[in-house]
């Protein structure tokens, strides 16, 4: 009798990360509504002066070049969180694990001599000259420069300093509020109508493509070979356009029926409040006053 | 592809963001004349399947696993200029709802994938399709050339953006501010990953979607909606002006802010430009065809001649594609079942 290997094996693993994938941006963004709804400090701030504020101290980062600057604007964002009673576990993990974490990786190979030439601090080996094979060559020396670290350390700590003041904007936003703040950004209506029903038709997209997946592991017996899968997933894909290009004369001929004839207006009901104004006081001072040290 | 905060200067991502105004500009006029109130709902839910569309990971022959990006495919649907809109869309959903690629990046993201992957990919897949019905070859073959050739593309004007940043952006002491590779490491590695790896997912999926559509969604292509309205699709040369022009802007855009070209010195050079490969990133360059690795103009820094390289590169894969296209739409002609069929 043959032998079928265990269904975790290879064939479903694309199957499950794909599922896994899915739930877990679902997930995500549930789990911000839910922190946009404690009460805490930025939640309690206009979302208009909050987008604004947020995206001022994210230029700021890029424009700070000295590394304690950077490292006090990171310390901000971990203030921020705190104060507007986000875990930090979660805020760390959520700001500090992924693209950081990647952008380590690709920071690694900058510490060396070999791409930021400067005064060694650790030599990992000198060969007295440099090697070569054919294609294939090695450096007289190898060693760990201060030019590197500075590099690198810069180059995380930017990259999570702007990440963390961008996920402390959509862990206390509520989306609804996000997008019709984006109009004082100057985002024209029609587009931020289309962005908000992007948003609300990702979530009914995933939700039946999660159900598709799900239908096909419980179908599935054996292996699926690669070839399988890819004709599977792009006939998926092919039946999303067909669904998507349907749901989308459903959805015009509902808007239709309601009245609609492509103007749109966006009820705005933010009320500034002397906080409001406090807050942005504060963060343009601290901006301000960041960004004018660091050019000292 | 997406570019996160911290690795593009402030002023890069200025530049991408100008770069972008004109063609989100005309996209919302172009929309606006084609379908008015229809393209609402379009745009939006498009741009949810195109979001979910890069949730799929795809099993490449070999192994691994990648994610398409989809503009390509959305180009063939709905119209480049719709899926402009469609994917800076997902692009700034993904950056301010899911913290995924940087805000102050979106300009730049959007110039790379949107505009790039919609435009080239649909040039090119137009080139193969010419006229033929939707049910012809061609469709698919297009597909497959232009999403592949927009991902390459899209991978390449990123690699530039990111590698210019050292050479442009360093502090007093002449360390990099922001990404610190330069043009050679980011073209080596942005263009080994996606003419191996992210180009062929683009390339299979889009080409396989492609093929599952003009097999029993016809409804569904631009291309046939055009066909049932005037009759006979539109003429695209100007579109291909239009990307030679994009090619030809891109690189000297990026370059404009930069300091004057004489003020690097011949030691400067040594380091940012001709420094050290990694070794694997060396032998993976190997793949690069020569002359781009190598060429360069004499008396000219070598920073220009990468550039111009670009162009000529980018130069020879359209002339290659025109070529091949004008003898597979000469051969489709002569061909008398397809003539009947048309």
């Amino acid at each position: 009798m043959k032998h079928h290997p265990p269904a975790r094996r290879g064939s479903f693993r694309i199957l499950e990360k794909t599922v896994h994938h899915l739930s877990e941006s679902l997930e995500a963004t549930l789990f911000a509504e839910n922190t946009a709804q404690r009460p805490g400090l930025l939640q309690g701030i206009d979302p208009r002066v909050k987008v604004i504020s947020l995206l001022l101290l994210v230029v700021t980062v890029a424009l700070v070049q000295g590394l304690p600057f950077l490292g006090i604007l990171y310390l901000i964002a971990l203030a921020l969180a705190a104060l507007s009673r986000i875990p930090l576990g979660f805020f760390l993990k959520r700001t500090l694990v992924f693209i950081p974490l990647f952008t380590g990786v690709i920071a690694l190979p900058a510490i060396f001599n070999v791409v930021s030439p400067g005064k060694p601090l650790i030599v990992l080996y000198d060969i007295g000259r440099p090697l070569s094979w054919g294609p294939i060559g090695l450096p007289q020396q190898l060693a760990i420069t201060d030019t590197g670290i500075t590099v690198s350390s810069r180059l995380i700590l930017r990259v999570s300093a702007s990440l963390s003041f961008t996920v402390l904007l959509l862990l206390t936003t509520r989306w609804a509020s996000l997008l019709k703040a984006l109009r004082v950004l100057g985002v024209p209506r029609v587009f931020v109508v289309i962005l908000g029903m992007t948003y609300r038709y990702i979530y009914l997209l995933l939700h039946t493509v999660n159900t598709m997946f799900l239908a096909r592991k419980s179908r599935t017996v054996g292996r699926l070979s690669a070839g399988e899968h890819r004709r599977w997933l792009t006939t998926t894909m092919g039946l999303m356009v067909d669904k998507s290009y349907t749901l989308s004369e459903n959805v015009y001929q509902a808007m239709l029926s309601r009245g609609f004839r492509g103007e749109v207006s966006i009820m705005d009901t933010f009320a500034l409040h002397r906080a409001d104004i406090v807050w942005a006081c504060i963060t343009l001072a601290m901006a301000t006053g960041i960004f004018m040290m660091d050019r000292l | 592809m997406h570019i996160p905060d911290g690795y593009l200067s402030p002023a890069t991502s200025a530049v991408m963001y100008a770069a972008c105004a004109p063609f989100w500009y005309l996209a919302g006029r172009k929309v606006k004349k084609l379908l008015t109130a229809r393209m609402v709902p379009v745009l939006a839910i498009f741009s949810a399947f195109a979001f979910a569309v890069q949730m799929f990971n795809v099993p490449l022959p070999g192994g691994t696993t990648g994610h398409a990006i989809g503009a390509t495919l959305l180009a063939i649907v709905l119209g480049p200029w719709a899926a402009v809109i469609g994917i800076s869309m997902v692009l700034i959903v993904q950056a301010l709802f899911f913290g995924d690629g940087g805000v102050t990046a979106i300009g730049a993201n959007a110039f790379n994938m949107a505009v790039i992957g919609a435009f080239a990919g649909y040039f090119t897949y137009r080139l193969f399709a010419g006229s033929s019905p939707v049910s012809s070859r061609r469709h698919v073959i297009g597909a497959i050339a232009g999403s592949y050739l927009a991902a390459n593309l899209s991978a390449f004007i990123t690699a530039l953006e990111l590698g210019v940043q050292p050479i442009l952006f360093r502090s007093a002491e002449g360390i990099p501010l922001y990404a610190p590779y330069g043009l050679n490491v980011a073209i080596s590695a942005m263009m080994a990953g996606h003419l191996l790896i992210a180009g062929p997912i683009e390339a299979i999926v889009t080409g396989l979607v492609v093929a599952y559509l003009s097999r029993s969604h016809q409804h569904l292509f631009l291309a046939s909606r055009l066909q049932n309205t005037n009759g006979t699709v539109r003429s695209f040369r100007p579109l291909w002006v239009g990307l030679g022009i994009i090619i030809l802007l891109t690189p000297l855009g990026l370059l404009a802010p930069g300091t004057a070209w004489g003020e690097w010195g011949a030691e400067e050079l040594q380091q940012i430009g001709l420094g050290f490969v990694p070794q694997g990133l060396e032998r993976l360059a190997g793949l690069w065809p020569a002359p781009l690795t190598d060429y360069t103009v004499p008396g000219w820094g070598a920073e220009l001649g990468y550039i111009l390289s670009a162009i000529l590169g980018a130069g020879i894969i359209v002339g290659i594609i025109w070529g091949v296209s004008k003898i597979v739409n000469k051969r489709e002609r002569k061909s008398p079942v397809e003539r009947s069929e048309g």
